[in-house]
């Protein structure tokens, strides 16, 4: 159940109730994208970050938003609605519209919003942790404060270029964030058949890097961690490391139709006990912050909010076929035709 | 007054030339620093930059790129050095899934201007695991440009437009070529433009098609052939991707026959590319069928006889125009 996160909240019970308002509307918005896909208006791969809703909420509200560089896996809704990206160009996005963040040439996997300093948006397990360390590497090359988060999932955390990256941030003094996204499972394997040691925070340890685990599903407690290690990266321009214990509940991705093959429904509903919405709920209501009354229309309004979101994307048009030829190249043509 | 450099010293030269220009610009490779880089082509940079714009790092292809990706997406401008080209192949998710796409997946939002640059190709007996010619493999990939100067002018224009690109650009040299010496313009603003291929020798009865360090061994070969009456056109292709078929596809229109040399392994190589482009569009103008000579189909071997039995030479180039007809 819900403990204080600790005695003086770093939060203000207006800053409680907009993280919880944040919070609903991210996982209201993900099962709508979930719906997309059953409906068959969005395709491909598509992850929704059910669950981990604080390590998108806590940490991008830690950070200088628009200021500091985000830079996430395929995982990524969450981390544009939060930096403030249009969720109908989010949305739009994901069902391959005109009006999405790209165009409807990234889809659920490839979001970026680059004016709002956000990186994407990335498919090839571990590869953005070096984008990452570059994005980073920028910032310090132009002597700028700016501090990068990178996040990555436990299975990345094994990938060769990550552990490349790790030396190269310590050896370079490079001021980033590495968040490990600890869910407990590489798509569908469990983290003990994937990791030979179980406890990922020591993946910084060799480096010369600050490390540490964290329990991320209190969102105060996870703000109040990030507000501390975001100072610290600021102040001391140098590499950090974050194990963030989680837990997704809804599969790997839409795709992923039969979970049984590697956890049991059991395991599931043992683990909503920690399900950092009802939480943060839970809390307020103890705390006298606030009524059911009012935590209810925030609930009511988040759906109300996303059913017009979805109902605008779903009027965007789809691109143009000639579009198909933008972008590959900043100043010509790729060659044409088949 | 135009100066007389080496391959090698011309590419230093526009390094030095766009690093004063550009504070973006920095270098970042294996020993280019310290150590003066394997092949001395960044000799003096690190004492003229020091290590914040010269930057030695730890032998990880694969975070170099893609260090230098997301340093390009927050606007830098990287020159990377491949040891060899060969080494890139570590990198080619960095390359290909990353650097390539960027552009695209974002729909214009953020830009990779990056070069990858080193040599490419054999050198002297560095055997099978040193000795690539992957320029092909990066000229198959929407999103990259490509180019294989041959000479120390175009090695010099080409770099200063690879840098001022805002797109990825893999520029590949080969190893052979780093003495070489010819003539630079005294301009610090002198580029040589990509998709523009050179006619480095004209001619009226074929056409050899070559690119680095074969155009060298093409007009080697066009000098035997013009000693047997025949009159050879060399072009020079430098720039892969973008190709400028247009001056190919004109010089065979012109001489009526081509072959292409390249010296990546014959099956596959971008030869077969260029190949393909002149039989598609110039089966009326063509009298024979459009000849190709490559490297040998096997990893490169170590004793010097068997690696020069690899590499296509101006012998084998006349074998092959004696098959035309």
């Amino acid at each position: 159940m819900a403990k204080p996160a600790s005695i003086k909240p770093a939060l203000s019970p207006a800053q409680l109730e907009d993280f919880y308002r944040q919070m609903v509307f991210m996982r209201v918005f993900e099962e709508k994208t979930n719906f997309t896909y059953r409906q068959g208006k969005s395709g491909g791969y598509l992850h929704v970050y059910i669950g981990m809703e604080p390590l998108a909420v806590s940490w991008l509200n830690a950070i200088k938003k628009g200021y500091d560089y985000v830079i996430t896996a395929y995982r990524d809704h969450g981390h544009a609605l939060v930096l403030g990206s249009d969720p109908v160009a989010v949305m739009a996005e994901i069902m391959g519209r005109s009006g999405g963040l790209s165009r409807g040439k990234g889809g659920s996997m490839h979001l970026y919003d680059i004016e709002k300093e956000f990186f994407g948006g990335w498919g090839i397990v571990g590869g953005h942790t070096a984008l990452g360390m570059g994005l980073a590497f920028a910032a310090k090359y132009r002597n700028e404060d700016r501090v990068t988060l990178c996040y990555l999932g436990d299975g990345a955390s094994n990938a060769g270029v990550f552990f490349e990256s790790l030396n190269m941030c310590g050896l370079f003094d490079l001021p980033i964030i590495f968040i490990i996204e600890n869910n407990e499972f590489a798509m569908g394997t469990r983290l003990e058949y994937h990791a030979a040691d179980t406890e990922l925070w020591k993946r910084g340890l060799p480096f010369d890097i600050k490390s540490e685990r964290l329990d991320s599903m209190d969102a105060i407690k996870t703000f109040e961690d990030a507000t501390r290690i975001v100072n610290w990266v600021r102040e001391n321009k140098k590499p950090y490391l974050v194990e963030a214990m989680t837990y997704r509940y809804a599969g790997h991705g839409a795709a992923d139709n039969d979970q049984s093959l590697y956890r049991t429904a059991e395991e599931v509903e043992k683990n909503k006990q920690r399900d950092p919405i009802a939480n943060l709920k839970a809390y307020l209501l103890e705390n006298n912050i606030m009524t059911m009354e009012k935590l209810e229309a925030i609930d009511v309004e988040a759906e109300n909010e996303v059913e017009r979101i979805y109902e605008l994307a779903d009027a965007s048009p789809f691109p143009e076929p000639h579009e198909v030829y933008d972008n590959v190249y900043t100043d010509m043509n790729p060659e044409v035709g088949h | 007054m135009p100066a007389t450099l080496t391959y090698r010293e011309a590419i230093r030269q526009c390094l030095v030339e766009e690093m004063d220009r550009d504070d973006n610009v920095f270098l970042m490779g294996e020993d280019i620093g310290r150590y003066q880089g394997t092949f001395r082509v960044t000799q003096g940079l690190f004492d003229k930059y020091g290590p914040r714009r010269v930057i030695d790092t730890p032998i990880v292809e694969p975070a170099i790129v893609g260090l230098a990706n997301g340093a390009a997406m927050a606007g830098l401008r990287p020159v990377i050095e491949m040891m060899t080209m060969s080494f890139s192949i570590l990198a080619l998710d960095q390359v290909i899934n990353h650097a390539a796409k960027i552009h695209y997946m974002t729909n214009g939002q953020a830009k990779c201007p990056l070069v990858v640059r080193g040599p490419g190709g054999a050198a002297n007996q560095l055997s099978a695991q040193h000795s690539h010619s992957v320029e092909g493999w990066y000229a198959h990939v929407p999103g990259l440009k490509v180019v294989a100067p041959a000479t120390p002018e175009d090695a010099y224009g080409m770099l200063r437009t690879a840098i001022r690109d805002d797109n990825p650009v893999i520029f590949t040299e080969n190893p052979g070529l780093y003495g070489i010496k010819g003539e630079i313009p005294d301009d610090n603003e002198f580029a040589v433009p990509f998709g523009k291929a050179r006619i480095a020798r004209e001619g009226s009865d074929l056409t050899l098609v070559g690119y680095s360090r074969m155009t060298h061994v093409c007009l080697k070969a066009a000098e035997l052939l013009a000693e047997q009456g025949i009159s050879a056109e060399v072009v020079d292709v430098r720039s892969l991707l973008p190709l400028d078929t247009e001056t190919i596809f004109g010089s065979v229109a012109k001489t009526h026959r081509a072959v292409v040399v390249y010296e990546d392994w014959k099956s596959g190589g971008f030869g077969a590319e260029i190949a393909a482009r002149i039989g598609e569009n110039c089966f009326d103008d063509l009298d024979a069928p459009v000849g190709r000579v490559g490297g040998l189909n096997v990893p490169m071997p170590y004793a010097r006889v068997l690696e020069l039995e690899c590499i296509p030479n101006e012998q084998d180039v006349l074998d092959a125009v004696k098959k035309l007809g």
